[in-house]
């Protein structure tokens, strides 16, 4: 198969805005899943509600939308009952970090064997461009008009410190990388997390000088640092310069994990 | 052949959920309903069973859900505030026609109320507690035996009907211990799988679709989102809309007659009890201490449809009375169906009716 067999034809074109970051997102997990060898009737897709929780209606397999926040434990059920069912969560940093931040501490903490894909586009994309528990401090959002005053979540260091056995964080830019780590992720038994940070010019750039979805792709080239990098010059006390972030993996440790078929 | 044995009702609920085949059971501990996991943690793993302790109660029946997908008999127990937080994931199962066990062991509320007292108080949030238009299935048991066969029962009305089933016990009867029959075997009626070539969720004859578990290769796309026989979302056709969801709510109440299930005692009284859960034990001894044909009982055993043509079978009544222990829920679903006068007969804090209040009440009336 190639990975475009994936697709669910009939429901194209689908609804993401021009230039959001979603599409190479799931291009890149559908890339993986293909090179996995898996059947489609095998593979079952959950998401939550948002965006990147759309994903799964474009896609050939079993799939559940479910409603907000609780893709993984509704995948935490299939995975259970099936455990030879291979199964694959997509959802945003709204969907995992904010309504459902319980669930993802705990399916981290359960070390379920799900590879979660999470669209972090910085904001609430499909209600129209509200802040998340991942805007940057000062960015300007319908709901932090005056600039976020908030400091956002590292998922990625959260998901490692909670339990899960893989976990890795790239950009849309990052197209080889991602595709790579979500492969890593779906080889890995246990939980995975694979955070990629993906442009929304309509909600998140637009406000932040970054209107045009090149301009966003540019700026995650240029801000995201590797994590071999960044903990080298945390080791010499260097700086971070601002607005930077690290990208890479983060972990890959083999910790007791659940819903392992045997 | 069967075999005697002295259980308590939350046991039993347990027991009787895995002869009709239950093999999921994700929950989270709340008074009174937690013996229902304890047992189900114990029994599961060696049958071949899943239990998960999941992190909250909106998690518990997502992962119920998840389960009932891949073609599973699944279930949850929780009590009045683990109720209220499934409410969202329960219009889901409603919307995407899954099929699922919730044990409500309700407790004195609103809020964290009572935790360890008897309440009817969630009748009313178990039918309209989610979000949108919907019609559910609920069964009341009124003893320990009955935990085990209502449970077994709403097993297969929620496969058969590919909708929430609600078991809506009372901390009186999922407390106590009884004798109970536990037989053999008991009726699994199983889901019908989706014939290969038809649609998702196409009415069909019946307007229950078959069912595409997860695995089989249906592919088969679900969501909560207004969706079209294909199950792919189109959520601002007023049309699909409309034909998605009085389906729905029809597949359930068209069968009310079918899945309805109730005693009648002396038909042509003039003072008749409806009773359902607990309280129907305090009628059932009123009815015998007063011996007196003018004084009847109708007891559901299925709440939900509510079987409103039963009222009917009553042909001499004068008066309903409805003991509850709420301040009168059912009373109220029961008045909207007939012209005959009904009495709510509330107790709330956790006590329930005596006979000789009943008896009194009864003896007024005639």
């Amino acid at each position: 198969m190639n990975y475009q067999d994936w697709l669910r034809a009939d429901r194209l074109p689908h609804i993401y805005c021009a230039g959001c970051g979603n599409g190479t997102v799931i291009n890149c997990t559908l890339n993986a899943v293909n090179q996995m060898g898996w059947a489609p009737e095998d593979t079952v897709f959950v998401s939550g509600i948002g965006c990147s929780s759309r994903a799964p209606g474009y896609i050939i397999t079993d799939s559940l939308h479910t409603t907000h926040g609780r893709a993984i434990p509704f995948a935490t059920g299939v995975k259970l009952s099936r455990p030879d069912l291979h199964v694959v969560v997509f959802t945003g940093d709204g969907d995992l970090a904010a309504i459902g931040g319980n669930h993802f501490i705990h399916g981290c903490r359960r070390n379920i064997d799900l590879t979660v894909v999470c669209m972090n586009n910085y904001i609430y994309g499909m209600t129209g461009g509200q802040g998340s528990p991942c805007t940057p401090l000062g960015a300007v959002t319908t709901t932090t008009p005056y600039g976020c005053h908030e400091p956002p979540f590292d998922l990625a260091s959260l998901a490692v410190a909670a339990g899960a056995n893989y976990v890795s964080r790239w950009t849309s830019y990052h197209v080889q990388e991602l595709t790579r780590a979500v492969k890593t992720g779906l080889e890995t038994p246990g939980f995975s997390l694979i955070e990629a940070v993906v442009q929304c010019p309509t909600g998140y750039g637009r406000k932040n000088k970054l209107r045009e979805a090149q301009d966003m792709i540019v700026w995650m080239r240029d801000h995201a640092v590797l994590l071999k990098k960044w903990r080298r010059m945390d080791d010499e006390g260097t700086p971070h310069p601002a607005g930077t972030f690290p990208v890479g993996e983060f972990v890959r440790r083999n910790l007791p994990a659940a819903g392992v078929p045997k | 052949m069967t075999r005697l044995e002295f259980m308590q009702g939350n046991t039993a609920c347990a027991e009787g959920a895995i002869a009709a085949g239950c093999r999921f059971y994700g929950g989270y501990p709340i008074t009174p309903s937690t013996e229902i996991a304890e047992h189900m943690a114990r029994k599961m793993p060696k049958i071949g069973g899943v239990f998960v302790q999941m992190e909250d109660e909106l998690a518990s029946i997502a992962s119920v859900i998840g389960a009932s997908w891949t073609g599973a008999r699944a279930m949850t127990a929780t009590s009045g505030p683990g109720f209220s937080l499934m409410m969202e994931n329960i219009g889901y199962a409603v919307m995407t026609e899954t099929p699922c066990v919730i044990v409500d062991v309700q407790r004195g509320g609103p809020s964290t109320g009572q935790p360890t007292r008897a309440s009817q108080g969630d009748m009313m949030q178990c039918r309209f507690g989610s979000h949108g238009d919907m019609s559910i299935i609920a069964v009341s048991p009124a003893s320990v035996q009955e935990m085990y066969e209502l449970t077994a029962k709403a097993f297969n009305l929620a496969d058969r009907y590919r909708v929430p089933a609600f078991v809506m016990a009372d901390e009186i009867i999922a407390h106590m211990r009884e004798r109970i029959e536990v037989p053999d075997s008991v009726e699994i009626v199983p889901r019908r799988p989706l014939e290969k070539g038809t649609l998702p969720f196409a009415p069909g004859e019946d307007d229950v679709p078959g069912f595409p578990a997860f695995g089989h290769g249906y592919g088969v796309h679900v969501t909560g989102l207004t969706h079209d026989d294909r199950g792919y979302p189109s959520s601002t056709d007023p049309r699909v809309h409309e034909r998605l969801v009085r389906r729905l709510v029809g597949k359930v109440e068209g069968a009310n007659r079918e899945i309805a299930d109730y005693e009648v005692t002396n038909p042509d009284a003039e003072v008749v009890f409806i009773s359902y859960g607990a309280p129907s034990r305090s009628v059932a001894q009123a009815i015998r201490d007063l011996d007196d044909e003018r004084v009847g009982h109708l007891r559901l055993k299925v709440v939900w449809p509510f079987p409103d043509f039963a009222l009917a079978a009553f042909k001499s009544a004068r008066v309903f009375l409805v003991p509850e222990l709420n301040l009168g829920q059912m009373a109220r679903e029961a008045a909207r169906h007939t012209a005959v006068p009904v009495v709510p007969v509330s107790e709330i804090g956790g006590e329930l009716h005596t006979p000789q209040r009943l008896i009194a009440m009864a003896e007024g009336y005639l």
